[in-house]
C-alpha cells in the first residue's frame, strides 16, 4: 500500500480502490462469487438462480439537482442487479443517522425512495436504523441490498467481451459526477446540470426482449466511463476502442468540465450503462434502447478488439489516438 | 462551446496535419513550454499524427509540479498546527513532500481545504476569524496577480488572520537558465498562451535575438496547437527566427499591463528553488515589505530540513529533453501517479505523468 | 500550466461580474482584467479572475484562414 491510512483516493472507484479490494479485502474473503468482482453476485440457490448485491450511499450534498441521497439508494442497487440480467425484486435498507437530522428532510428522503421503488417495480422488504451522536456520521448515510431473479439462459459478466462486440452506452456520461462535485463545492451559482440518476432495470428488460445475445452489461458509477471499461477489458483480456466523437455528453457538462479542469471520462454516471453485444445485433439493441426513456441518446461508442488485451484505446475527434486509463484519485478542480 | 468548439474541427485539423506534412523537411525538436499544452497534445492524440520529422519535447510543465519539495514541507508544517486552515488550489493535494502530501495530512485530520479561487480562500479567513487561514500561492505569471488582487483587497478590509505562502514561479527566466546551460538542443518554442495574457512576448523577442530560437504563442485547442506547429515549421523551414501569436483571441504583445502592475505592487521577485531544475536566480515571486503582514512565512515557524530531489530522478533532463521518461529506471515501476517521485510525474500535466496516462507504446 | 476558458458577461456590478458559458454561471473578479469589459463581451477566466476581453474580430480572423482553404479543397472535390 502507498499510503498507511485511508485516504478519499480508496473510496473513489478508480486505482486505489482497485489496490484496497486486491491487497486487504481479497485475500481475507475471497471465493469465487467474490472474486470475479462484478456488480453483484449470481449464483443457484435452492434451484432459482440469483443475483445479490449491496451498496453504501454517502453522498454529499445530500441533495441535488436531479435526485437525492434516496433516490440513488434505490437506484444504485436496482442497477447493479440489472447488470446481470437479473429482474431486481426486493431490496432491504439500512439508515444511519446523525443526531439533530430533521425529521423534514427524512421524509423527502423517504418519498424519493418510494417513487423510486415504484417506477423500479420493486419492494422494500426489511430494514435498520440506527442514530448515531452529531459529529459520529455526517446528516445520513444509507445501504441497500437487493436480491433478483436472473433467467436460466442469462449470462452476463464482465468477462464476457469478446473481440468483434460493439461497445453499447444508453446515454450522456458524466452528468451525475459533475454535477455533485459543483453542488458540494458550490462551484456554480446556477448551472442546467442534473444527475442522471435512474433505475435502469425497465431499459435493461428491453434490451434483454430483442432475445439479443448480451455479453456485457457495467454500469459506469464511480470512475467513469473511463475507469469502467478498463474494469471490462482487464475482466474479460480484450482491447476496446471507442470513438470520441460518438460518445454523448451534454454541452453544459462539458463547458463545466473545462471550466474545472475535469475529464468528463472519469466522472460519474447513476443512470447509465455500457452494454457490449455482437455486432450484428447491436443496431437492434440500439433501437430497443431508444424506445425508453433512459436510453433515448444511447449510442455504438465502441469495439471490442483482440490486440493489447487489458488496454482501452480513444480514436480522437481530430484524427489521433490515446490510451485511456483508470481513474488514478479522486478528481479536484484544478487551474493547472 | 464558443471560441473553444471551432478550435476542435477535424475537418480544419485534417487540413492542418496535410499541410504540416507538405511542409516540414528538416527534422526539428520543438518545446512546448507549458503543461496544459503537454495534456492537449496527448488528450488529442497529436504526436502520432505528426511526421517523423517533428518531434515534441516538453518543458518545464506547470508550476505545480516544479514546487520544491521544501516548499510542500513548508504547508504540510502549517497544516499541522491546529488553528489554521490550508487552503490551496486542487493541484496541490497530491504533491509529494519529504514525507507526506496534504492529502495525507487531511486524512489525518488536518483542515484542508480546496478552493477554486484566491478569493474564495479569503472568503474562509472571513467565515472563520477564530481560524488562521493560509493560503498556498502557487501560479506562473497567469495566477500570481489574481493572488496580488487577493492581497490588496485582504489590505483593504484590514483581516488579520488570512496569510499566503507564495511559492511562484516565473517562466521567462526557467527558460533563459535553460538556454544558458546549453542543455536544450530545441529548434522552436510553443509559447504558452495564458502566461503570455499576462507578460506579453517581450521576453520571448529577446529569446528570438540572441539564441535564435523562433516561437509562437499557442492556444490550447487541438486546432491551436497543429497551427502553431504549421507557424513554427513555415518560420524554420524559411529561416525566419520571429515570435508570432497564433493565439490571437488570448494574448496580445503587449500583455496585461494592469494586472501585470498589480502583480509588481505586491510581489518582488525572488531567487527560486525548481524542483528538477535546481536554484534558478529571480525566478520566484516574495510578498513586498509593505504587505509582508500577510506572509505565513514570516508569521510562522516553518524552518524545514534542506530536501534535496532524488538523485537517479531524470526530471531534469526531461524537461530540458535530452531524456524521455521512459528512459528513467523509476517510471511505471516505482514512479506512479499514484506515487510521483518527481515534478513530471506530479501533476497530471508533468510529462511523465501524460506519457503514462495516455501513450500508446 | 494555467487552465482558463472564455465566459461570457451577462451582469456587471463594480469589481464583481456575472459570467455563463453554456448555462454554467459564476462570480468572478474584474481587478486585473486588461480591458474593461461589457455585457455580452466574452472575457477569458482563470481562477475566478476575469484576465483579459476576446477582441471577437481578431478571433475570427484566426480560424477564417483555415476555413477559406477549406471551402475552396470541398469545391475542387465537388
Amino acid at each position: 500500500m502507498v499510503s498507511d491510512k485511508i485516504i478519499l483516493d480508496h473510496g473513489s472507484g478508480g486505482r486505489s480502490s482497485q489496490e484496497l479490494i486486491e491487497k486487504l479485502f481479497l485475500p481475507r474473503f475471497g471465493n469465487s462469487l467474490l472474486n470475479e468482482l462484478n456488480d453483484s453476485a449470481v449464483f443457484e440457490l435452492g434451484g432459482a438462480k440469483l443475483a445479490f448485491t449491496t451498496d453504501s450511499f454517502v453522498v454529499d450534498p445530500i441533495f441535488f439537482p436531479g435526485g437525492d441521497i434516496g433516490s440513488l439508494a434505490i437506484c444504485g442497487t436496482v442497477n447493479d442487479l440489472s447488470m446481470r440480467g437479473a429482474r431486481p425484486s426486493y431490496l432491504s435498507v439500512g439508515f444511519i443517522i446523525e443526531e439533530g437530522f430533521l425529521i423534514k428532510e427524512l421524509e423527502q428522503i423517504l418519498f424519493s425512495m418510494e417513487k423510486v421503488a415504484f417506477e423500479a417495480d420493486i419492494q422494500i422488504v426489511t430494514g435498520d436504523t440506527k442514530v448515531v451522536p452529531k459529529g459520529a456520521a455526517d446528516k445520513i448515510f444509507i445501504n441497500t441490498s437487493g436480491i433478483g431473479l436472473v433467467p436460466a439462459n442469462i449470462d452476463i459478466a464482465g468477462q464476457n467481451a469478446r473481440p468483434g462486440d460493439a461497445v453499447l452506452i444508453s446515454g450522456t456520461i458524466a452528468d451525475h459526477g459533475i454535477t455533485i462535485l459543483s453542488a458540494r463545492e458550490g462551484l456554480f451559482l446556477d448551472s442546467p446540470l442534473k444527475s442522471d440518476a435512474s433505475p435502469l432495470n425497465h431499459l435493461v428488460q428491453k434490451m434483454l426482449n430483442t432475445g439479443s445475445e448480451i455479453h456485457v452489461f457495467r454500469d459506469p458509477t464511480r470512475g467513469g466511463l473511463a475507469t469502467t471499461l478498463n474494469e471490462i477489458a482487464i475482466q474479460s483480456q480484450v482491447a476496446i476502442d471507442i470513438y470520441e466523437e460518438a460518445i454523448p455528453i451534454n454541452e453544459s457538462v462539458l463547458a463545466a468540465s473545462e471550466i474545472l479542469g475535469l475529464d468528463p471520462l472519469y466522472m460519474a454516471n447513476e443512470g447509465k450503462l455500457i452494454a457490449i453485444v455482437p455486432q450484428s445485433q447491436a443496431e437492434a439493441v440500439l433501437a430497443a434502447m431508444r424506445e425508453t426513456p433512459y436510453g433515448r441518446q444511447a449510442a455504438l461508442i465502441g469495439q471490442v478488439k483482440e490486440q493489447n488485451p487489458g488496454k482501452v484505446v480513444m480514436h480522437t475527434t481530430i484524427g489521433g489516438k490515446r490510451i485511456i486509463d483508470m481513474l488514478t484519485g479522486e478528481q479536484l478542480p484544478r487551474i493547472c | 462551446m464558443k471560441h473553444l468548439s471551432e478550435y476542435r474541427d477535424k475537418h480544419i485539423a485534417k487540413k492542418l496535419i496535410d499541410a504540416i506534412w507538405d511542409l516540414s523537411e528538416t527534422p526539428v525538436r520543438l518545446m512546448e513550454v507549458c503543461g496544459s499544452h503537454t495534456v492537449s497534445i496527448f488528450r488529442h492524440g497529436i504526436r502520432q499524427m505528426l511526421p517523423e520529422t517533428i518531434q515534441l519535447i516538453s518543458g518545464p510543465g506547470c508550476p505545480v509540479c516544479v514546487t520544491a519539495r521544501a516548499e510542500i514541507d513548508r504547508a504540510i508544517v502549517l497544516s499541522s498546527y491546529p488553528e489554521v486552515i490550508i487552503t490551496t488550489f486542487g493541484d496541490m493535494i497530491r504533491v509529494p513532500g519529504s514525507l507526506s502530501t496534504l492529502q495525507k495530512q487531511r486524512a489525518g485530520g488536518a483542515d484542508v481545504r480546496v478552493v477554486y479561487s484566491s478569493f474564495d480562500a479569503l472568503k474562509t479567513a472571513c467565515e472563520n476569524p477564530k481560524k488562521t487561514v493560509v493560503f498556498l500561492a502557487i501560479g506562473f505569471e497567469t495566477t500570481a496577480p489574481a493572488i496580488a488582487a487577493t492581497v490588496l483587497e485582504a489590505k483593504r478590509i484590514k483581516i488579520d488572520n488570512f496569510f499566503i505562502l507564495s511559492a511562484h514561479k516565473l517562466l521567462p527566466p526557467a527558460l533563459t537558465a535553460l538556454l544558458n546551460s546549453d542543455r536544450l538542443n530545441i529548434q522552436g518554442f510553443i509559447y504558452p498562451g495564458h502566461v503570455t495574457t499576462i507578460i506579453g512576448t517581450l521576453a520571448y523577442e529577446q529569446i528570438a535575438q540572441k539564441h535564435g530560437i523562433p516561437g509562437v504563442v499557442c492556444g490550447f485547442e487541438p486546432i491551436d496547437i497543429l497551427e502553431t506547429i504549421f507557424m513554427l515549421i513555415r518560420q524554420i523551414e524559411q529561416g525566419e527566427t520571429t515570435v508570432e501569436i497564433q493565439y490571437k483571441r488570448g494574448a496580445t504583445a503587449t500583455g496585461n499591463l494592469r494586472a501585470t502592475e498589480v502583480l509588481n505592487q505586491v510581489f518582488i521577485t525572488c531567487d527560486s528553488n525548481w524542483r528538477g531544475l535546481g536554484l534558478i536566480p529571480e525566478s520566484g515571486l516574495t510578498l513586498r515589505d509593505e504587505y509582508r503582514s500577510f506572509a505565513a512565512e514570516d508569521y510562522f515557524d516553518l524552518k524545514v530540513q534542506p530536501a534535496k530531489d532524488h538523485p537517479d530522478c531524470v526530471c531534469g533532463e526531461v524537461i530540458c529533453g535530452t531524456k524521455n521518461p521512459a528512459e528513467c529506471r523509476f517510471y511505471r515501476k516505482v514512479c506512479t501517479p499514484q506515487n510521483p517521485i518527481g515534478p513530471c510525474m506530479v501533476s497530471t500535466e508533468g510529462t511523465c505523468a501524460a506519457y503514462y496516462k495516455y501513450y500508446i507504446a | 500550466m494555467c487552465l482558463a476558458v472564455p465566459m461570457e458577461i451577462k451582469k456587471i456590478s463594480g469589481n464583481i461580474a456575472l459570467v455563463e458559458y453554456e448555462g454554467a454561471k459564476k462570480e468572478v473578479r474584474l481587478d486585473i482584467v486588461d480591458q474593461q469589459p461589457a455585457v455580452g463581451d466574452y472575457v477569458i477566466i482563470h481562477a475566478g479572475f476575469a484576465l483579459h476581453r476576446i477582441d471577437e474580430e481578431e478571433a475570427k480572423k484566426s480560424l477564417r484562414y483555415w476555413e477559406e482553404i477549406l471551402a475552396k479543397t470541398d469545391e475542387t472535390f465537388e
